[in-house]
């Protein structure tokens, strides 16, 4: 039987506040343990939380960005359960109301575009974090907490299980990655957790209506094990069910480094959260002017910005959807351009040198030494005949580890490109003169063989002659 | 109101409390007791009254997002029964 296979995604995102949602301790990364903490959120008796303005702010922009409606009542509920990460035995989360509902967003998988519905988003609190005294959690004897995050404000961002692959669900979580560091609202760096993701899958025989019984595996942060999860997971569940057995519904962990799933618990109870209305904190009431006043303050948003990279600059579709995949390197892009460089060399370069030197060091575009300044001032030397590409490779390299500006390596390194056809004439006749085999392959009408003419006059004037002009110039010549 | 065994077994295990056989029947009792009184507001004529969930007339609490002094960690950790290197330290989290 053929199987297809049905994935939801639950989307963790931890905001870019300076302080926790219900109190005003800082959020800081890589604090000491246990020093970003207070009465309110180590849930000591007889306090009262009170909510981050900002924490409903950046929820009500997430919505929108998502196609959401925002929901003008919204309330906070508690969801009790029992794990040493909570200290209060309960999180404060949003159950039958929360800030937004039913939006969606695109994507774009190989060319084939897809709509991916939004069930909800909803503001939360983190949990702390736990160091176990064993290996895993399975072999520690003790466990010590740190409630440094406890507190820091959560989106919850729930998909419907409208994904069908493993690479539509990466997709999808990088057009919501995308979305929240377009707005501005979280940090989305994977490796500090800022970002992660819970995932449902199950299967079903293609063709069936009804959903089968699902897996999830709770936060995965990065996109390599999110594919590797669920491709694994879908392997799984196909031997199991063309064995003739039963998917269990349970919670999985992934381990990374082996690249597999396993069962985290035995035992599944079936989770009784006995949610009810939070009675510390009222309700929260917008209004539609604000909602409008949040729309309009919205800035251009990926889909957007990818459209008019396409058609107004003519970019492809697929260099325009990196460029625009992250903020930072759309930003990185229009700034170069601003300086008046070319825009398809513009995206050239930053995907081609750029990245390369990005990924080398790995250092985030934020952090590269070469400013879009520079790489526009750079590129122009190109397009004004200055520098051919190749010795703009040259010139990168050397911008990389100073902070010259390229007119300035350029001249200091005499890597002016020659331009000058008297130069160049005698160049041209010494090649010629010293390649007799391609210089008679070529009259005799391989017209080929003028590349190799051409390698050597480039290696003589180490690369500096503008390669245009050899070729006219050779075909001139060796026509005669 | 009749509260099972069932129901006050699963009660106590949602709250991580064990119960000892011989208390089983007191904490039904005092359980049914409290079910009971609560029925006593079903007689409470609500027709005109709109449902709610809050008992307080506010809404939109807010506070700015201006960072305030955390407990030093002494202070933090000073009620927690066993604690290591800055850390609260807790029992085995897993059953096994």
């Amino acid at each position: 039987m053929k199987y297809e296979a049905v994935i939801g995604l639950e989307i963790h995102s931890e905001l870019k506040t300076n302080t926790k949602i219900f109190c005003g301790c800082a959020t800081g990364f890589g604090a000491e343990q246990n020093t970003h903490v207070c009465p309110v959120c180590l849930g000591l008796p007889g306090v009262l939380p009170v909510v981050n303005r900002r924490v409903v702010e950046f929820a009500i922009k997430a919505g929108l960005a998502t196609n959401c409606t925002i929901n003008k009542y919204s309330k906070f509920d508690r969801k009790n359960y029992y794990y040493p990460d909570l200290p209060k035995n309960f999180q404060t989360s949003q159950y039958d109301l929360p800030i937004a509902e039913h939006g969606y967003v695109d994507i774009d998988v190989d060319g084939e575009k897809k709509r991916i519905r939004l069930t909800r988003i909803h503001m939360e609190e983190d949990a702390g974090k736990l160091v176990h005294s064993g290996t895993t959690i399975k072999d520690s004897a003790t466990s010590n907490v740190d409630y440094n995050r406890t507190g820091v404000p959560l989106l919850e961002i729930v998909s419907e299980p409208d994904m069908r692959s493993a690479a539509e669900a990466r997709a999808y979580m990088e057009k919501i990655k995308s979305i929240l560091e377009y707005i501005d609202v979280s940090n989305c760096r994977m490796e500090q957790g800022n970002l992660r993701a819970d995932i449902n899958v199950s299967l079903r025989p293609v063709g069936q209506k009804d959903l089968g019984t699902r897996t999830e595996m709770k936060n995965i942060n990065s996109f390599k094990s999110l594919e590797e999860a669920i491709e694994y997971e879908i392997e799984r569940q196909t031997e199991v069910l063309e064995d003739g057995g039963h998917v269990i519904q349970e919670t999985r962990t992934f381990d990374a480094a082996k690249g597999i799933t396993l069962s985290m618990r035995s035992k599944e109870e079936a989770q009784d959260y006995r949610y009810m209305p939070e009675p510390d904190l009222p309700p929260i009431i917008t209004t539609d002017e604000e909602i409008e006043a949040y729309r309009k303050g919205l800035p251009e948003l990926p889909d957007a910005r990818c459209e008019r990279m396409e058609h107004e600059l003519g970019l492809s579709s697929y260099d325009a959807g990196i460029i625009t995949s992250s903020r930072a390197m759309a930003d990185y892009f229009d700034e170069v351009i601003a300086e008046g460089a070319d825009a398809k060399l513009a995206a050239n370069w930053m995907m081609g040198e750029l990245s390369k030197n990005l990924n080398a060091e790995s250092k985030t575009i934020e952090e590269s030494p070469i400013d879009a300044k520079r790489l526009g001032d750079m590129i122009k030397l190109i397009t004004n005949g200055t520098i051919s590409s190749k010795i703009a490779k040259d010139v990168f390299s050397a911008m990389w580890t100073s902070k010259d500006a390229p007119e300035k390596i350029v001249k200091e390194k005499g890597l002016v490109q020659i331009t000058d056809t008297g130069e160049l004439d005698s160049i041209l006749d010494e090649v010629i003169a010293a390649n007799p085999k391609p210089v008679e392959d070529y009259k005799s009408g391989n017209k080929k063989a003028i590349g190799a003419l051409v390698g050597q006059i480039m290696k003589k004037t180490k690369g500096k002659a503008n390669p245009k002009l050899v070729n006219e110039m050779l075909a001139k010549k060796l026509s005669n | 109101m009749n509260v099972t065994k069932d129901d006050m077994k699963n009660v106590a295990m949602l709250s991580r409390l064990s119960v000892p056989d011989n208390e089983a029947a007191k904490y039904m009792e005092q359980l049914g007791n409290f079910l009971e009184y609560v029925e006593n507001l079903k007689g409470v004529d609500t027709d005109d009254v709109e449902p709610t969930t809050y008992a307080l007339p506010m809404e939109n609490v807010f506070r700015d997002d201006v960072v305030r002094p955390s407990l030093p960690r002494d202070a933090a950790l000073s009620n927690a029964p066993l604690k290591e290197d800055g850390y609260f330290k807790v029992p085995r989290v897993l059953e096994e």
